[in-house]
């Protein structure tokens, strides 16, 4: 593996999800997934017969049943049969197995989707059971705890205060106010969130993200196709110019908390540093982890973070990862950004993590 | 451009009924350990690992890659978890492929499992879901009546089934890992089981097992190993709907779409004929000749007579599941890649007692759900 492979050019050609929301009562997976499938398709006037592969991303345990993913297909209708594939992983590590197809040059299009409803059950609990079966996740320990167990040794280090959760939160949930999408956008000043009371000591109740039923797709589209889909909008093709992704051992103890190495190795696989960052889209579901990830791709000040909003503002389990990639690709492909860096995340505290590098042409 | 893809190494667990002696970790190490030792590598050697099991409630272990990253030597590298129902073993080979193919990384390792005594399948399978249709008996209640129909369409006689669950049992004796060794097995013996789902007995139905799979592939300038490679001819997946009206669920278009497209990689025409050996995801006896007329070894209607002519037989013109197949060994999500594993032993040459002389080309086929997700591969012994 080298970062001097060369790598062909995919672009993100469509971009869709649902209005993320506290409790979708109304609609099961498919019914959520039908409207935002026809959606990406119709965004660039494709229909299912124009992708060459999909690719989903969920998890059985949001729904509390086996192959959740199966019925998921009827959203898309795999009839005749489709070249198909699933990854029990955010949409994030679809959307990365369906890049990987592109590669071989075969074929030049593919359908990605996420989708996960965590209203459905209580995240704490069904978090837990991510763990070591046998040492942790016996005990419970709930995915607040442990993110607090971090925050607090981001203070420890001197690397952050409680103040600079708040703003993160502050700033999240006031940009949210321009994503439609977005489930909590609010404008509070920093120093009224931090008199919210502690959840878990020393995360406040706005440093936690929100518990979100979501869906979100992506077209990958490559070669011709992925021109002439973004000239069906009068718009110019955003490339993937880079992703990778790292794992870190499952041992908190084992790991120092306050950085992402798993981050930083994935960033420079990607090539991150190749160029100006304009606009980050960082999956930190709890506001503490934000900094380690913003560190650990090197940003600088000239970066916007999260202009969606972010995971702070709308975190659906299994779509989140999905979505920063989507949200990136619309700030190149709306004039917002240049170049832009998506990040998505999976397991306790930042334990392994994904980087997508995204580019417009001038 | 494509590159090309090898299985350098191979390795599985001895598959048991209850692996009581090694937690979930322990038992996708050891099948990673004998799969790099057959490769005559270490675990600094590999670029990424792709994993893949069945639900993760069989176990109770959500998105269990998370916790197995350590064990599997993939901290600080790439880790991609697949699911893909019953196919998983399957698609998590070919995932792992793709990742060699698309020049991203020189070695890959991947690994299947299920520790099925670490929970209750029945249950996890068993799970009440709006408007779905229950599947209170577990995946034989749901197969029973597609091999009633199978039976009824080919006017196949009753034995069929039981020669298959002989069979298969005769060759797993030549298999020191599997799982079910009946050096007594016989079609009395069948017939005398209690019948589970009618048509099937309890000995026509596979085990339920602990167990792990792992391969290690590599690309053409990374070859190692104590045996040659096997190389990738072919791989596909397919995928159609659970329910719609007019499905055929006995023979199902994505089962023949899949078999046509890998076999259109590796140039197969005949599959009876340019195969030497193939292991094919039966996990209910009847299963053989229901697959051997999708993937087109004859024609329709025909399967059951190429059974009850020993044609899949150890020493048949086209050996099947010379492993003793899901039938004798069931680690569910690992299943799909034993029979990918297996394809790559024999044209490796290094299959021992099941090895058939001189294999060259074989297919290697698991399906999942409702007989609709399938994943299959075309190993060589020669460069595609």
């Amino acid at each position: 593996m080298s970062p001097a492979r060369t790598i062909r050019p995919v672009s993100v050609a469509s971009f869709a999800q649902a209005r993320n929301v506290r409790r979708d009562d109304e609609h099961n997976e498919v019914e959520m997934l039908m409207p935002v499938v026809a959606e990406v398709f119709g965004n660039i006037s494709i229909t299912k017969d124009d992708v060459d592969f999909i690719c989903s991303g969920s998890t059985d345990y949001l729904i509390g049943g086996p192959f959740s993913f199966v019925m998921a297909l009827d959203a898309v209708g795999v009839w005749p049969p489709r070249s198909e594939s699933h990854v029990e992983m955010d949409g994030a590590w679809a959307l990365y197995e369906a890049w990987t197809l592109l590669q071989e040059g075969e074929i030049d299009a593919a359908l990605v989707y996420a989708f996960g409803r965590s209203s459905l059950g209580d995240l704490n609990e069904i978090l837990a059971l991510q763990l070591d079966p046998y040492y942790e996740a016996p005990l419970w320990p709930d995915p607040t705890s442990l993110a607090a167990l971090q925050a607090q040794a981001l203070i420890d280090a001197g690397k952050a205060t409680e103040a600079d959760f708040a703003a993160i939160a502050s700033r999240s949930r006031k940009s949210a106010l321009e994503n439609p999408n977005a489930q909590v956008a609010i404008d509070i000043a920093p120093e009224v969130l931090l008199e919210d009371p502690y959840v878990v000591t020393p995360l406040r109740r706005h440093a936690l993200p929100p518990i979100t039923d979501a869906v979100a797709a992506v077209v990958l589209a490559a070669g011709d196709k992925a021109i002439e889909w973004a000239g069906r909008r009068g718009r110019k093709p955003v490339w993937i110019t880079g992703m990778d992704h790292r794992m870190e051992t499952h041992s908190l103890g084992a790991r120092d908390l306050t950085v992402s190495p798993s981050t930083a190795k994935a960033a420079e696989m990607a090539g991150v540093g190749g160029g100006p960052v304009d606009v980050a889209e960082i999956h930190a579901p709890f506001a503490s982890q934000e900094v380690i990830v913003a560190e650990a791709l090197g940003l600088g000040g000239d970066t916007t973070i999260n202009p969606s909003g972010g995971p702070l503002a709308a975190n659906g389990v299994m779509s989140a990862g999905l979505i920063r990639i989507g949200e990136a690709a619309e700030a190149i492909a709306t004039g917002r950004a240049r170049r832009a860096v998506a990040h998505a995340t999976s397991g306790p505290c930042l334990q392994q993590n994904l980087v997508c590098v995204l580019e417009g042409e001038a | 451009m494509s590159e090309r893809c090898a299985v350098i190494g191979v390795g599985q667990t001895h598959h048991k009924a209850k692996r009581d002696d090694i937690s979930i970790a322990g038992l996708v190490r050891e099948a990673a350990k004998a799969a790099l030792e057959d490769a005559e590598l270490t675990w600094a050697d590999i670029d990424a690992v792709v994993i893949g099991k069945a639900p993760d409630m069989f176990e109770g272990n959500m998105m269990p890659e998370i916790y197995l990253a350590p064990a599997l030597g993939a901290v600080g590298k790439p880790m991609i978890r697949v699911h893909t129902a019953g196919s998983v073993g399957g698609s998590t080979s070919i995932v792992a492929a793709h990742l060699i193919r698309s020049g991203a990384h020189k070695r890959v390792l991947t690994v299947a499992y299920e520790k099925q005594s670490d929970s209750d399948a029945m249950w996890a399978l068993s799970v009440p879901q709006p408007f779905a249709a229950p599947l209170l008996a577990g995946a034989g209640g749901y197969f029973a009546p597609h091999i009633r129909a199978y039976m009824r369409r080919s006017g196949a006689p009753d034995h069929i089934g039981r020669m298959v669950a002989v069979k298969d049992r005769q060759n797993a004796m030549r298999n020191p890992y599997a799982h079910l060794h009946l050096a007594d097995i016989s079609m009395e013996m069948v017939e005398e089981s209690m019948m589970l789902w009618d048509p099937l007995r309890y000995l026509e139905a596979c085990p339920s097992s602990d167990g792990a799979a792992a391969m290690v592939l590599a690309a053409e300038d990374s070859i190692s190993g104590r045996y040659p490679p096997a190389w990738v001819h072919g791989m596909a997946m397919r995928s159609e709907p659970t329910m719609f009206a007019g499905r055929d669920q006995v023979n199902p278009q994505a089962g023949r779409d899949c078999a046509a497209d890998v076999y259109a990689q590796a140039g197969v025409t005949d599959p009876r004929k340019d195969f030497d050996v193939a292991e094919v995801y039966v996990p209910f006896s009847w299963y053989e000749p229901m697959w051997l007329e999708n993937l087109g070894f004859c024609d329709l209607g025909d399967g059951w007579k190429l059974t009850e002519s020993g044609a899949t037989a150890f020493d048949g013109d086209i050996p099947w599941n010379t492993s003793g197949g899901v039938l004798s060994s069931n680690p569910i999500g690992a299943s799909g890649m034993l029979r990918f594993l297996e394809v790559a032993m024999q044209v490796r040459g290094q299959a021992g007692e099941h090895q058939v002389d001189g294999a060259r080309l074989a297919l290697g086929q698991a399906y999942g759900g409702g007989s609709q997700f399938f994943s299959m591969w075309v190993v060589g012994s020669e460069k595609p």
